[in-house]
This record gives C-alpha cells, sequence and structure tokens, in this order.
C-alpha cells in the first residue's frame, strides 16, 4: 500500500464506487430529459428544446393523432406475445433443467442465437420468409405478432430456466414422500416456487415487444405500433406527447420490478 | 448460466441454488414434449427465414415485390452489394468496435462497484442498470438528440471550455451516433461483466494482498483474468447489435454516417432492393456468426443460455 | 428439547404405532448408476418397531439404500417388502413411507403449520388442525406455528422435519443424517430426543449417518455398510465388542490388529502364534479357522505392565513393548506401544488415578484378558475402515 494520508485512503476505497454511480447517473440523464419534456411546451415542432412548463400534455395524452391507437396496438401486442412467448418459454426451460434430451448444444445455441442476432437481419429474414411464401400482402398485426413471440422466447427461457435451475428438486421429492403425486407436487411446490421466474420473464418480453422497433418496422406492413409512430413522427413533428407515455412507461415498470423484488427480501427474511 | 440468467436470479433474492441433481428423465419423452413446440417456433420463424433470406439474396435483381422474384442464383448480387457498401460495412464495425470499447471502459467499474461495493444496495443498483430499458429506445435516442443540440447545455459547455470550436457541433457527427450506440448498449455490457465478477471468491483478492500484490497489480493479475468470461460474453453482446443497429445513426448522424443497418433498411423500404438487402444481411450475418463460433469453440454451449 | 423432560408424556393415540406394522425387508437389492454399483445385491430385515442404524463412510450406499426405500430411487434389481406386500415399484406417495431429509426440505413458500399438514390434507383427511396443533405442541413449535422455515434456526427447522413425517403415522420413518447440521451439543440433545420418540411412538425407524457414536448410542440394531454391501450387523455391543471385518473392527472405535499365525487349537480354544508370543482366543470369536490372521483387541481392553511383573493366568500377553509416546487426555492416558516386530499397538488407560503413569522410553508388557480378543481374516486390508485426514468430513 502508498503512503496515503486517511482521507487519501477512503477515495482509493471508494473510488470504484463513486466512478460507477456516475456512470449510472450518466444513464438516466437521457431518462431526465424524457420526464422534462413531457411538461415541456415548446416553441417549434422539430428540434425542440425546454421552453415552458404545462400539464397540457398530461392532460391531453391522446391529442396526436394515431398516437393512442397505435400506443393501443403495441399493447395489444404485447399482451399476445408474452403470454405466447411466456408459454413456451417455459416450457422449454422446464425441459432443459428437468429433462434429459438429446440435442441439447444444438437446443443451447437455437437459443441463443436469437439474442445475438442484430435486429435488422432477424427483421429482414422475416421478411423474407413472408414474402417468398406469398404471405407479402398480409404483412399487419400477425406477422408483428409471429415475430415478438420469436425473439421474446430465448429471453423467457433464460429468465425461468435460472429460477429453476435454483430451486432444489429435494424439495419436489419431499412432496412425493409426503403423498402428493406428480400433478399435486407440480401444482403445491413447484409452480409456486417457479413462478416469481415466470412473471419476471413475462415483464421482460413485454418490455421487449412494446420497445421493438427494427423488426416490427419490416414486418408490419400498414400497421402502426407506437414505436412506428415515434419514428414517423420523429421525420416530421414530435409531439410531446410522446414522452408522457415514455415517463408513464418508464415509472410503472420501475414500480413493479421494485414491488416483486421488495416482495422477495421480505419472503425470505430471516429472524432466528 | 447465462449472464442475464445469474442477474435474474438475484434480483429475485434466490437463495443460494442447492446442488442441482442430474435431471431426472423418470418419464424418457418429457423432455421432448416440452422442448418441441419452442423449438418449432424458433425453427419456423428465426431459422428457416434465413433459407428464404439466401433465397431473396439470390433474385434477379430486376424483380420487384409486385412482378414477383425470380431465384437465377444470382451470386452478383454478393458481389454489387459489397462493392458498393464496403464504406457502411467498414464504419458498422468501426462504430461498433468504438462503442464496444467505450461500453467496457465505463461498464467494468460500474460492473466492479456493484459485485464489490455496493453491499446491501446491490439489487437496488442492479434494478438501476436495468431501468432505462423500459424507456423506449427510440424516445431515449431522440433525447441524446436534445441533449447534444447545436445550442445545448454540452456543447455550450465544450465550447466554452475550448474543447470544441466556435462552430464545433456534436449533434450529426460521428460521436454523436457512438455517443448514442454506447449508451444504448450499456446494459448488455455491464450484466455479463457484473455476473463473472460477481462469482470472484473476495478471498482470492485478499490472498493476492497477502502475497504483496498491490491493488493495481491485484486487478491485473487476479480479478482480470478470472473476469475474461463476463469480458467476452458482454462485448459479444455488446458489438453485434451496436453493428447492425441503424437507428442511431439515422438519428444522431449525417447521412455519410450511415452504417450497414441504414443500407439494409433503405434497400428494403424506399429502395425495395430486397435481394442486395437480403445478401447484405447475410453478409453481416455471416461475419458475426464467426465470432459466435469463435466464442463457443473456447467456451461451449451451456453458459449461453 | 430439553432432556429435562424425564418423565415421558403419555402417548398420544395420534402417534401411536398403527397396529399394521410390518418388517420392513430388502431381498437381493441393487443399484447401479452405469458402470458404479452403490448397492450391491443387500439382504436385510429390519424388525418392526425398532431403531435401525445404517451406518458408514460417505459413498458407502447408505443414503442410497434409503432413497429406495423411500421410492425415491428405483432399484435396479432386487425387492423392497413391507411384511408379505411387495412395494418396490410402488411411487414413493403410495408408501407408507416418510423421509426427514438431510436438509429438511422444508417448503419455503409455506408457513410450518402447512408444511406440518402437508401429508395429511395429501392424503384427504379433512379435519387436520387439532392433529396438527398437537404435533407443533410436542415439538414445542408453538409460537412458530406461522411463520416460513427461513425465520426458523436450524435447529427447528429440524424439528419441523421430524413433524412434518411423524404426523403421518408412517410405519417406517427414514432419517437420513438429519442431526449433521447442527452443532455438537444440540446434536447430542437430539440424539436422545429422537429415540425416546422412537420408544413412544413404536414406530420402525431406519436411520442413516456416518458418526459411528450416533448410531452406536440411538440404534437397536446396526449394520455398518462399505462399498455398496453390509459388512456385519447387529446390536452396537455385538459390533463394538466382536467385530467380523477388519472395516468394522476400525471403523467402530479403534483397534489394534496383529499378525498371526493359528498355531493349534482344541475344541473351544485357539492357540494363535504372534511374533513369538502364544494367543489364546475361543473359537467363537475367530472369523477363521486356520491360516493367517489378524489378531484384535482394543486399546481400552489392554493392560501395561512394568517388564517382569506377573499378571494372571488368563491373560493373553505380549512381551518386549516399549513405550514412544505418552498422551494424557484428561478422561484418559493414550500410549503408543512399539514392539519388537516394529508395530505401534495403542493403549487407553482410564485415568482412575490408581496407577501411576509411564513415560517414553519405558519397556511394557502388554496383558489383555483372553475373551476380549477378536480373531479376523488375514486377507483383509488392515487399514479398512480407519479414519485418515481425508475423509473427515
Amino acid at each position: 500500500m502508498s503512503a496515503m494520508g486517511r482521507p487519501g485512503r477512503w477515495i482509493s476505497d471508494h473510488l470504484i464506487l463513486m466512478i460507477g454511480l456516475l456512470v449510472l447517473a450518466y444513464t438516466f440523464v437521457p431518462i431526465a430529459v424524457v420526464v422534462l419534456m413531457s411538461f415541456n411546451d415548446p416553441a417549434a415542432r422539430l428540434t425542440y428544446q425546454f421552453d415552458g412548463f404545462t400539464w397540457s400534455n398530461w392532460a391531453n395524452p391522446c391529442e396526436p393523432e394515431g398516437m393512442c391507437a397505435a400506443v393501443r396496438v403495441s399493447i395489444e401486442i404485447g399482451l399476445l406475445a408474452t403470454l405466447g412467448a411466456t408459454i413456451l418459454g417455459t416450457l422449454m426451460a422446464f425441459a432443459l433443467v428437468r429433462h434429459r434430451f438429446h440435442g441439447r448444444a444444438t437446443t443451447n445455441l437455437v437459443i441463443f442465437l436469437p439474442m445475438a442476432t442484430p435486429e435488422i437481419v432477424m427483421g429482414s429474414s422475416l421478411l423474407a420468409l413472408f414474402v417468398g411464401t406469398g404471405f407479402s400482402g398480409d404483412l399487419g398485426f400477425w406477422t408483428i405478432l409471429i415475430a415478438h413471440i420469436m425473439f421474446c422466447l430465448s429471453f423467457v427461457v433464460v429468465t425461468v430456466k435460472a429460477r429453476l435451475a435454483g430451486l432444489d428438486s429435494r424439495l419436489e421429492q419431499a412432496a412425493m414422500d409426503l403423498y402428493a403425486n406428480e400433478w399435486q407436487t407440480f401444482w403445491r411446490v413447484t409452480f409456486p416456487l417457479v413462478f416469481p421466474g415466470i412473471l419476471g420473464a413475462a415483464l421482460l418480453a413485454f418490455s421487449l415487444s412494446f420497445d421493438d422497433f427494427i423488426i416490427t418496422n419490416l414486418n408490419a406492413g400498414n400497421e402502426v405500433t407506437f414505436p412506428m409512430f415515434v419514428w414517423g413522427s420523429a421525420q416530421r413533428e414530435i409531439p410531446m406527447q410522446i414522452n408522457v407515455v415514455g415517463t408513464a412507461m418508464f415509472l410503472i415498470s420501475v414500480l413493479i420490478v421494485l414491488a416483486v423484488s421488495l416482495r422477495g427480501r421480505r419472503g425470505a427474511r430471516a429472524v432466528a | 448460466m447465462s449472464a442475464l440468467g445469474q442477474v435474474a436470479s438475484e434480483i429475485e433474492n434466490e437463495p443460494e441454488p442447492a446442488e442441482v441433481d442430474e435431471p431426472k428423465g423418470g418419464r424418457r419423452y418429457t423432455g421432448y414434449v416440452l422442448i418441441i413446440p419452442g423449438i418449432l417456433w424458433l425453427g419456423l420463424f428465426f431459422l428457416i427465414p434465413f433459407y428464404s433470406l439466401v433465397a431473396t439474396s439470390l433474385y434477379d435483381p430486376a424483380g420487384t415485390v409486385f412482378s414477383g422474384y425470380e431465384v437465377t442464383w444470382e451470386w452478383s448480387n454478393y458481389t454489387t452489394a459489397i462493392t458498393e457498401n464496403w464504406q457502411p460495412l467498414l464504419r458498422s464495425f468501426w462504430f461498433g468496435g468504438l462503442a464496444t470499447l467505450f461500453c467496457l471502459l465505463l461498464g467494468y467499474p460500474l460492473a466492479y462497484a456493484i459485485a464489490f461495493k455496493a453491499g446491501r444496495w446491490k439489487n437496488l443498483m442492479l434494478v438501476l442498470v436495468i431501468a432505462p430499458f423500459f424507456t423506449s429506445f427510440l424516445i431515449r435516442t431522440i433525447s441524446w438528440q436534445l441533449i447534444l443540440a447545436d445550442n445545448g447545455f454540452v456543447v455550450e459547455t465544450l465550447q466554452w471550455l475550448h474543447i470544441l470550436g466556435q462552430d464545433g457541433r456534436l449533434l450529426n457527427t460521428p460521436i454523436a451516433v457512438v455517443t448514442g450506440l454506447t449508451y444504448n448498449f450499456l446494459p448488455f455490457m455491464v450484466l455479463p461483466l457484473y455476473a463473472s465478477l460477481e462469482r470472484i471468491d473476495p478471498r482470492l483478492i485478499e490472498a493476492a494482498s497477502d502475497l504483496y500484490a498491490s491493488p493495481i497489480r491485484g486487478f491485473a493479475k487476479v480479478t482480470l483474468p478470472l473476469s475474461m468470461p463476463g469480458v467476452v460474453a458482454g462485448t459479444l453482446l455488446t458489438f453485434i447489435p451496436a453493428a447492425g443497429d441503424f437507428i442511431n445513426a439515422e438519428l444522431l448522424g449525417r447521412p455519410s454516417d450511415s452504417m450497414i443497418g441504414n443500407v439494409i433498411q433503405g434497400y428494403f423500404g424506399g429502395g425495395n432492393n430486397y435481394p442486395d438487402a437480403a445478401a447484405l444481411s447475410l453478409v453481416l450475418m455471416a461475419l458475426i456468426l464467426v465470432m459466435v463460433i469463435f466464442y463457443v469453440r473456447r467456451a461451449g454451449t451451456e453458459d449461453l443460455v | 428439547m430439553t432432556t429435562a423432560d424425564a418423565a415421558a408424556p403419555a402417548p398420544e393415540s395420534s402417534t401411536a404405532a398403527p397396529e399394521t406394522t410390518r418388517d420392513l425387508r430388502l431381498e437381493s437389492l441393487t443399484k447401479s448408476f452405469g458402470t458404479f454399483v452403490a448397492v450391491r445385491d443387500l439382504d436385510l430385515t429390519v424388525p418392526r418397531g425398532s431403531f435401525f442404524a445404517l451406518l458408514g463412510p460417505s459413498g458407502c450406499g447408505k443414503t442410497t439404500t434409503l432413497r429406495m426405500v423411500a421410492g425415491l430411487e428405483q432399484p435396479t434389481q432386487g425387492q423392497i417388502y413391507l411384511g408379505d406386500d411387495e412395494v418396490t415399484d410402488l411411487r414413493p406417495y403410495k408408501r407408507p413411507v416418510n423421509t426427514v431429509f438431510q436438509n429438511y426440505a422444508l417448503f419455503p413458500h409455506l408457513t410450518i403449520f402447512d408444511n406440518i399438514a402437508f401429508g395429511l390434507r395429501r392424503r384427504g383427511r379433512k379435519d387436520v388442525d387439532s392433529a396438527v396443533n398437537e404435533m407443533i405442541e410436542l415439538v414445542e413449535l408453538g409460537s412458530q406455528a406461522h411463520k416460513k422455515p427461513a425465520q426458523l434456526s436450524g435447529g427447528q427447522q429440524q424439528r419441523v422435519a421430524l413433524a412434518r413425517a411423524l404426523i403421518n403415522e408412517p410405519e417406517v420413518l427414514l432419517l437420513d443424517e438429519p442431526l449433521g447440521a447442527l452443532d455438537l451439543k444440540l446434536r447430542r440433545q437430539m440424539q436422545i430426543e429422537l429415540k425416546r420418540i422412537q420408544i413412544e411412538v413404536e414406530e420402525t425407524f431406519v436411520h442413516v449417518t456416518h458418526d459411528q457414536e450416533e448410531a452406536m448410542t440411538m440404534a437397536d440394531t446396526i449394520a455398518v455398510m462399505n462399498g455398496g454391501v453390509i459388512e456385519q450387523m447387529g446390536p452396537p455391543s455385538e459390533l463394538y465388542e466382536n467385530p467380523a471385518t477388519t472395516f468394522v473392527a476400525n471403523f467402530l472405535g479403534q483397534s489394534n490388529l496383529i499378525r498371526g499365525e493359528l498355531a493349534s487349537g482344541s475344541d473351544g480354544e485357539l492357540v494363535v502364534d504372534i511374533h513369538g508370543s502364544k494367543i489364546g482366543v475361543s473359537r467363537e470369536r475367530s472369523r477363521v479357522q486356520n491360516g493367517p490372521v489378524w489378531v484384535g483387541v482394543r486399546p481400552e481392553k489392554v493392560y501395561i505392565s512394568a517388564t517382569g511383573e506377573e499378571e494372571s493366568t488368563d491373560a493373553n500377553t505380549i512381551v518386549g513393548g516399549t513405550i514412544t509416546d505418552t498422551s494424557f487426555i484428561g478422561v484418559s492416558t493414550q500410549y503408543l506401544v512399539r514392539m519388537p516386530w516394529g508395530q505401534e499397538l495403542t493403549v487407553f488407560e482410564q485415568n482412575t488415578g490408581a496407577r501411576k503413569v509411564f513415560s517414553p522410553g519405558t519397556t511394557v508388557d502388554l496383558h489383555w484378558s483372553r475373551p476380549h480378543t477378536f480373531v479376523l481374516d488375514a486377507e483383509q486390508d488392515a487399514t479398512a475402515g480407519v479414519e485418515t485426514v481425508d475423509d473427515t468430513p
């Protein structure tokens, strides 16, 4: 160790932490801007800066034409995609953790690849599929949904698998030892304990679906989702209500994650 | 277990996972029944489209969406695509590489801080790393337009510090594009790094210190090498989407800053040049697959998912 | 629980043994995992209502055997019977057998009450509340019923695990090293408690452990397992005083094993030659009848005397030893004595205060009374069962 004095020691001990916190703060700067802008009453429309404070954006969130419709489409697709991806992904996670089958390595690779492939490539290949099989006229809600389930699947598998792998299989053996058959064991022991993982996966899937632009844009046909609306308005005129939606999304998501996390902590606290 | 998985289980306050018994294949076929629906979906909508992409890339470029396409084994689509677009291709790897490097430089201290210095704030900090994710990617990038605007706070401060000339700007420059990329993909670097650092036994660092290593040497000789799996995973997961991105380039850069993603997007959209778009996509994908295979060779597939 | 509860409460009807308790019988039970044979051709009968211990080092197959009885592991070959009924292929939830798991396996998402009630509810019993409350009082966890397992201490969790199994009145209760995670003092308390409970409920207990003291304290019958087979089975005293193999001789307590040759024999007695000295042993206590042998005697049975002192003619004597180490342990003094043929023997002498302590370097004779000798097959490894630093758990 060097011959640093007490203050020097404190700094070096905490330097990393401070740098880390700085980086963390940096990641929130644009969020702060978004929140700020949601209260903005801009003078110009194309390149905006903060001109005046107003509640009107929050009061009239659906004022921009087509925005709320786009939000509704995004929510609909999000919910359906979450349902599909969560079910399929949970089944896969159970297979990977609890069962034997040939081709594990290939399966792992196939699940991993969508997480690593650039969205532009996934989007264009799906488009190529739809066009090549004659569905180019039918691009719309269902093609978007298919795409979303596809890329959300991998994330669900990863999240549920993590939770499941940490589950002591002796708990299920204990249940069977105590006269619960396979079905009862699953519903009374396995499922309640895996559920937080499934919930987290569902949240993640919804976020990914709601936020997706690149793949959606290529396969949307005439349908407009919220990110597509934002993109379109970035070329023309950006309504401040976009920031209202962005802020709302952020707040809701953070609240849900914190609630789940805190509930988990309370359940696990040991008193003795 | 992948980085995302490990972090996911941490946030949910998982107790120490007990040793996992071998999967019980009590019923021989249950595994297959469970895995097949998902694999089918991925096979149908992820793998097979690549086949369509290949077919599309071999179309006669004279066709259009309306008149239909002919597969004419037009390999020249590839050569035209590459020769016309080698600049955006190179630029993509350059921007992506820079962004990945900055993500590493910024993300490593953050991951280190969370893993070793955060104590009981660990979970909160992890949530905070992921939280910006929950705002639309596009909206965040638009916010960067505002932050880096010509008459904005940042530019004016830099001009005042004489780092930027009087006419200097940040927006619509490569600097803005790289900044945007770095920002948007930072969590992809931080999470795997954190997962890797978290697994290091702090007593190893203590042992290094006991054996006369200064903090910096201890880091270089012990921590850094042990965190390498995380560095590699993070690099892969950051570089790949960054190189393929086009949103940052579109919103924060000039047309001359276009990346390969912009080109592909343009071909599909207004250009209606599906064969070239497909060819380019496949070239990009091929380059990326090479990297993934290289990684898998060294590290195996069990830790991917 | 306190051991001050000297007067056991009157047996409650809810925990008395069912009339139908049957003997547990394992026949030719074998379990292999690929090429590794964990349990090899096991034949075993556990009498109803007894406290039975499966004792052995880690990896000997005792836990695997237990799991097969519970139904959590399928035997590769062999059968398991309760009385005359074969249960080999029955699922765990169809057997009247319950397990206390090594790490307790309490359901973390259920309260203590619901954990204990679990088995009764699965069997469709309607009025579980009173039975569960009774059981909770019995294990003295009355104030904790609404808590979750993570909020209890290790000792409390252990009692919940026991209660959860006992409340179902199983014909056989299986215990998989349930006391391993407890500290020494608590462990001793629980050993006595478990024995008391077993006597009270009159159910068959099968207890798996690697701790030989624990097995000897609690069990009516011990089966010592090694490498997938039972080396010897019987009451603790029989196993201890008359071990059948070198493994048992070394695993339970300590033994001195000296190489010898069977010299001659009459009807009841055999004479063994150990490096020149003649040792007498009764035929019953000798596992082989001719050839090279190990002569065994426990360290606490050996008496040291200074060279030349007379001893009774009924004793076996070997002369010419030199004391190489004297360790005062408090309750006893432990001597290492090097014999003329190079072997170092161990002697424990209880610290009664009546005898002097011999110092290293003294030449001594060793004596022990004839009935304390046992003779084993020299083919066996004399170091089998000796605990080394490597396998200290």
